[in-house]
């Protein structure tokens, strides 16, 4: 019977055509608004964790807090983290490796263009496979940097694109000298492109001549730490602040360091996507809810109009039940067609607007679809088309026989 | 009394029906009406506008429930049952023919003869197998995936037979069944009904054309005012020929 009634329900649907089309327009924005949200959300996130370079989720960063408002991680710092910090963290037990890392801003000079840019020391050793395996460093043109390289340096991506990204007039190829702070140093290779604006006009050298060429000398810049397990994130990072406030000589509540975990990185991210989507949640449930309306006032037209037809049914042995059923699936119907379309609109607006983002800042995120989200998207919307039929559904199935047949 | 009520499939018992209309009005548009139908009987039922007749029909096919008397559809009393369970009942043994066709607009010839069979619960192979054949039976063979809509009255008349004959019904209810159709689908209409009760179904007609009651049914059961004004029967059924119906027509 239930089969029957779907059967019934879909040729009264396709039967109305434009009619059925225009009640679930409620739904369907509704419901497009929705995924696309949550489509355009997940791509967000991914987009501004590249943004932030964070492309491994297992490491915690440590940065010493204090005038740290322009200018890259570390520097400007009136207490910058040390060596003595570092060799702490590094002790740690939940703490499988510690690697320093320093970013200096400077002055470059190519082409006779003088610009201004970052530089960011590479470690020695086995540190240098896990910095570009956090990451994900790899070379375009040319090589990556490797222990005892002096004067060499590895440049981002947009030195290297077409389109002269980094300003200076021309590409820079692997072989070709550039200044730096007024000292020449011979390009050997070129990364991939990150799809981040500081990753891919980031100079990158060992750190010992960065040290030489700055003059830091015990200073950090940053710290990655790679936990030993993945589940030992929280308890990593109490533990690092437990041993930097020691260090550092500082009580709690008065740090002057910041440990954070991917979790937290993203956090300011989330809070921004949550307001947006709580209002636009709300537009959506509103559209919804309108939708909902909307199916009612069909269907309770569909009722009147069809009350002859009911008679016939019920003069050839259809039961109340019947009746019901045919009128209640078709308005679950009517929902799930307006979930369905406002699924495909959604990601197709989601798909997008990830690309005009990706365009827009020069990244490349991928959308993600939220299949679990869908299923329940369209379960959902069935169940808001069943609710909205009950009552034009009722009132269907207690036509009396006689008059229905009169029309 | 108790042999002869053997092979009575429809019984009405001194029933009534009786509209309250505003202003303490009562109308009684049918007064006590008491017939008894037999298995394999063509009974029409005839009367001028007004005369009760609709209301009459509603009752015999148990599409109403009478305000007093009592009705009986194959020896049960059907106002002891529910709604559903009536339709259900109805559904099995009544077939119905109405005048306007009353087909459903959205199905197809097919679909709207399979109907009866859905709310009787049949597999779908078996309703297929058997709207195929009743289709087949009116001559409808070639007009199985037709919407009504694209049917002439004659043909969508012969889908309503083959509806009526869905779930195998004992008694077929015809209301008016040519009062929209032209003469001489009309008499084709007829001849198929006819034929119908030669089968063995017993045939009820709701007619106000005297010539149609009188040159088919062998009973005729003449309604005035709400009340039974006479009866005929005729003890050898005569078949009168279609040329003489024109001639009596004028």
């Amino acid at each position: 019977m239930i089969r029957d009634s779907f059967f019934l329900a879909f040729k009264n649907i396709r039967h109305k055509g434009l009619r059925s089309w225009l009640t679930i327009l409620g739904i369907f924005i509704g419901i497009t608004t929705v995924v696309a949200l949550i489509s355009l959300g997940n791509g967000l996130k991914d987009a501004v964790n590249a943004q932030f370079g964070i492309s491994s989720t297992e490491v915690i960063t440590i940065q010493a807090g204090g005038l740290n408002s322009y200018g890259p991680p570390g520097s400007g710092s009136v207490d910058p983290l040390t060596l003595e910090d570092l060799d702490a963290i590094k002790r740690l037990g939940t703490v499988e490796r510690a690697v320093r890392r320093n970013i200096e801003s400077g002055k470059l000079e190519f082409n006779d263009i003088v610009g201004f840019g970052f530089a960011g020391s590479i470690p020695d050793g086995e540190d240098r496979d896990f910095v570009y395996d956090m990451m994900e460093l790899e070379a375009e043109v040319g090589r990556l940097l490797k222990d005892g390289d002096g004067k060499k340096i590895v440049l981002g991506y947009n030195f290297y694109a077409e389109g002269d990204k980094a300003g200076f007039g021309k590409r820079i190829y692997p072989g070709d000298m550039i200044l730096l702070q007024d000292e020449n140093f011979e390009v050997v290779g070129i990364t991939k492109k990150q799809g981040s604006f500081l990753l891919d006009n980031m100079v990158l050298m060992n750190n010992k001549p960065l040290e030489e060429l700055m003059g830091y000398g015990d200073n950090v810049g940053l710290i990655a730490v790679k936990v030993k397990n993945k589940d030992l994130m929280e308890e990593a990072k109490l533990e690092i602040e437990k041993t930097l406030r020691k260090t550092r000589d500082v009580d709690e509540g008065e740090e002057n360091f910041e440990v954070s975990t991917p979790e937290a990185a993203l956090g300011t991210v989330n809070q921004v996507l949550t307001g947006v989507g709580i209002f636009v949640g709300l537009v959506a449930g509103i559209s919804i809810f309108v939708g909902g309306i909307g199916i009612i006032n069909t269907m309770t037209t569909s009722v009147l109009e069809r009350r002859k037809e009911i008679g016939i049914m019920k003069a050839i042995g259809a039961k109340n039940s019947h009746i019901f059923m045919m009128f209640f699936v078709e308005s679950g119907l009517m929902g799930l067609m307006g979930g369905i379309v406002g699924v495909l609109f959604g990601v197709t607006i989601g798909y997008l607007g990830i690309s005009g983002i990706n365009n827009f800042i020069g990244i490349e995120s991928q959308i993600k679809l939220d299949y679990m989200l869908m299923s329940l998207t369209l379960i959902g919307s069935f169940v808001i088309g069943s609710l909205a039929g009950i009552a034009p559904a009722m009132q269907a199935a207690k036509q009396n026989p006689v008059d229905a047949l009169r029309g | 009394m108790q042999k002869e009520d053997e092979n009575i499939i429809i019984r009405l018992d001194n029933i009534s029906k009786i509209y309250e209309m505003a202003d303490d009005v009562r109308v009684k548009a049918v007064d006590g009406i008491s017939l008894k139908i037999k298995e394999g009987e063509f009974v029409a039922v005839m009367g001028p506008s007004g005369s009760g007749k609709s209301t009459a029909m509603n009752m015999i096919g148990s599409l109403d429930i009478p305000t007093h008397g009592k009705i009986f559809l194959d020896n049960e009393n059907i106002a002891e049952f529910e709604e559903s369970e009536l339709a259900q009942l109805r559904g099995k043994k009544i077939g119905f023919i109405f005048q306007s066709f009353n087909l459903v607009p959205n199905l197809t010839t097919k679909e709207n003869v399979m109907l009866p069979m859905i709310f009787q619960g049949l597999d779908k192979e078996e309703r297929v197998e058997k709207a195929e054949e009743l289709l087949k039976k009116v001559d409808l063979g070639d007009r199985m995936d037709h919407y009504p809509n694209q049917l002439s009255g004659g043909q969508m008349q012969r889908v309503a037979i083959a509806r009526s004959l869905a779930n195998d019904p004992e008694v077929i209810l015809a209301d008016e069944p040519t009062g929209n159709l032209d003469t001489k689908t009309g008499e084709m209409v007829m001849s198929f009904l006819k034929k119908l009760n030669s089968d063995g179904k017993t045939i009820i007609m709701v007619t106000h054309d005297p010539d149609l009651a009188q040159s088919h049914a062998n009973v005729v059961y003449w309604l005035r005012d709400g009340k039974v004004e006479k009866i005929t029967r005729r003890k050898n059924h005569i078949h009168i020929s279609e040329k003489e119906l024109k001639v009596r027509r004028g």
